[in-house]
């Protein structure tokens, strides 16, 4: 491996959290929950917040770095960073930046954070009253195909359809992540543990999925801090060093109307073998994983591109055996994820690979060494990232 | 099929965004040829790529401007999906209804999306044979496809 890495230049050192609320319900603004996040971030890594010299958000976040920036005081702002991109493509991206920015001498301590309210700005699963469209979505919209769920069922379907897979390996997604949020206090679906019949008797949002194959909306912020090798070592917290970080996007994955030549894919078949490459490990290695749910499709395709089986082993994988805390193969979601922890666009796992690192999780696997976080599947571009000891 | 249903002259009912070219032109060729009833898509004259939707030059070799070729709108149905929870506010008594992203086998299988005529409950298999139907709306035409007898 060449010097040109993030490899063990930097790590998590604080993650902050605020109070994760059903959609449109947070009784204070987005940006204000933005701060809250960051400093309790701070307060986790035991630093001033004036030790922040740089910033890196994705998905377009709302909340300017400037003016976070200057709400916190910093004294000298060093790095400010958008990872391009919708969803939760950017999540793994944007801290992959932030552990660059360090490796690169840009900076020593970088926030990473998301933040959202979607009482005051708009939802995410609706599609705006528009007369006329152009550009790629009018290949698509005015028939009815205009949210992330109906693309990804699309292609869902056309995986299903090429490796004999049915229903009963998305559905094992879903209950696994219901499953370990019923350990979790924080979860939004704590206390309401989901069955197979309840999944099979949910309403169809669009098929091959149920509702619980869909992601939740929710309102809250999350922060995630970063520093040097040096500062790491001497802080509150043990440290959950980037072992590796990648972005990006296969041939023409952007093309629009679906006519992504590999069509039913999570676009993580280049990105994966470099991320492997940099972490030095192989899929076997991973003991804990967080796949990014924004429909189980995704997380189903996202395992198999990672290594965790073949494209035609997926029955035989997904299950929820093998899915869930204590004794699963690869345990996943282990917070609850997107489905049922929260919806706070992948930083809630990123936190939660960091607390797998720290040995705090509510659901805590065993010996923990090697953690990953995989941001995005069936966007473009997407990222991910593995943390260890 | 309700009355209401089989009455309407449109597969989605009224109040969906309607299509129109891009603001710098990329594809003003598509809309005024499915405005004639037929199906052009753009192919290099250079290397032969078929590309769609447009782009100001071709994916393959990166020659400019790489013109338009019409296509017969015989093809194949790739991928499809029922939607039941409704998106957009229009649908909102439309549910369910059918997507489908359909392969153009004679224009080097680039994909369009689309909806399948006919009742929403139908079993769709995929590799079905379909064939493009212009639906005429007051400012723009959409394809949709309906499945070939075999
Ligand atoms: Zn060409």
């Amino acid at each position: 491996m060449s010097e040109f890495t993030v490899k063990d230049k930097a790590a998590i050192v604080g993650v902050g959290e605020t109070k994760y609320y059903k959609r449109g319900q947070a009784p204070v603004s987005e940006f204000r929950l933005a701060l809250e996040a960051i400093l309790r971030a701070c307060d986790d890594a035991g630093i001033r917040p004036t030790d922040i010299d740089g910033i890196a958000s994705y998905s377009n976040d709302r909340n300017d770095s400037v003016r976070v920036a200057t709400a916190l005081g910093l004294p000298e702002l060093r790095f400010s960073n958008m990872f391009w991109g919708g969803g939760g493509g950017g999540g793994s991206g944007a801290i992959g930046n932030a552990a660059a920015a360090i490796a690169a001498g840009y900076a020593n301590c970088v926030v990473v954070y998301r933040a959202l309210a979607q009482g005051q700005f708009g939802r995410f699963g609706q599609t705006p009253a528009l007369k006329t469209i152009s550009g790629n979505p009018a290949y698509t919209w005015p028939y009815g195909m205009s949210t992330p769920a109906q693309w990804i069922a699309l292609r869902t379907r056309r995986f299903m359809h090429e490796h004999n897979v049915t229903q009963d390996a998305i559905a094992a997604i879903a209950l696994a992540c219901y499953h370990h949020a019923q350990f979790n206090p924080r979860a939004v679906m704590y206390g309401r543990p989901l069955t197979r019949k309840m999944y099979d008797e949910s309403r169809w949002i669009v098929e091959p999925f149920h509702l619980y194959d869909c992601c939740m909306e929710n309102d809250g912020a999350a922060a995630v801090i970063l520093a040097t090798r040096d500062r790491a070592r001497d802080m509150k917290q043990r440290p959950a060093w980037v072992m590796a970080a990648a972005q990006g996007s296969d041939f023409r994955q952007g093309a629009g109307a679906e006519n992504n030549p590999d069509y039913a894919t999570s676009n993580f078949k280049t990105l994966a073998p470099r991320l492997y490459a940099m972490a030095g490990i192989e899929p076997k290695d991973v003991d804990v994983a967080q796949v990014y749910e924004n429909f189980t499709g995704a997380v189903m395709t996202s395992l198999v591109e990672h290594g965790f089986c073949a494209p035609d082993g997926v029955m035989e994988f997904c299950t929820f055996e093998n899915l869930t805390w204590p004794n699963g193969k690869l345990p996943i979601n282990t917070s609850g994820g997107n489905l049922a922890e929260c919806y706070m666009h992948g930083l809630e796992l990123i936190i939660e690979a960091a607390r797998q690192i720290r040995g705090t999780s509510t659901c805590q696997v065993k010996d923990a060494e090697i953690s990953m976080v995989v941001s995005g599947p069936m966007v473009a571009p997407v990222s991910d990232l593995i943390l260890h000891r | 099929m309700s009355e209401t249903e089989t009455s309407r002259k449109t597969y989605l009912p009224a109040g969906m965004p309607v299509p129109a070219p891009a603001h710098d032109g990329v594809d003003r060729e598509f809309y005024e040829a499915a405005r004639r009833h037929e199906l052009a898509v753009q192919r290099c004259g250079k290397c032969g790529t078929f590309q769609f939707p447009a782009e100001w030059i071709c994916h393959k070799c990166h020659a400019t401007e790489p013109g338009w070729h019409r296509v017969s709108g015989r093809g194949r149905i790739y991928s499809w999906e029922r939607v039941w929870h409704p998106a957009h506010p229009a649908l909102k008594n439309a549910c369910p209804y059918l997507v489908v992203v359909v392969e153009l086998p004679d224009a080097g299988n680039i994909r369009m999306v689309g909806n399948l005529l006919g009742d929403p409950m139908q079993e769709v298999k995929i590799d079905s044979e379909v064939e493009a139907v212009f639906e005429d709306h007051e400012h723009a035409t959409l394809v949709q496809w309906r499945l070939v007898e075999s």
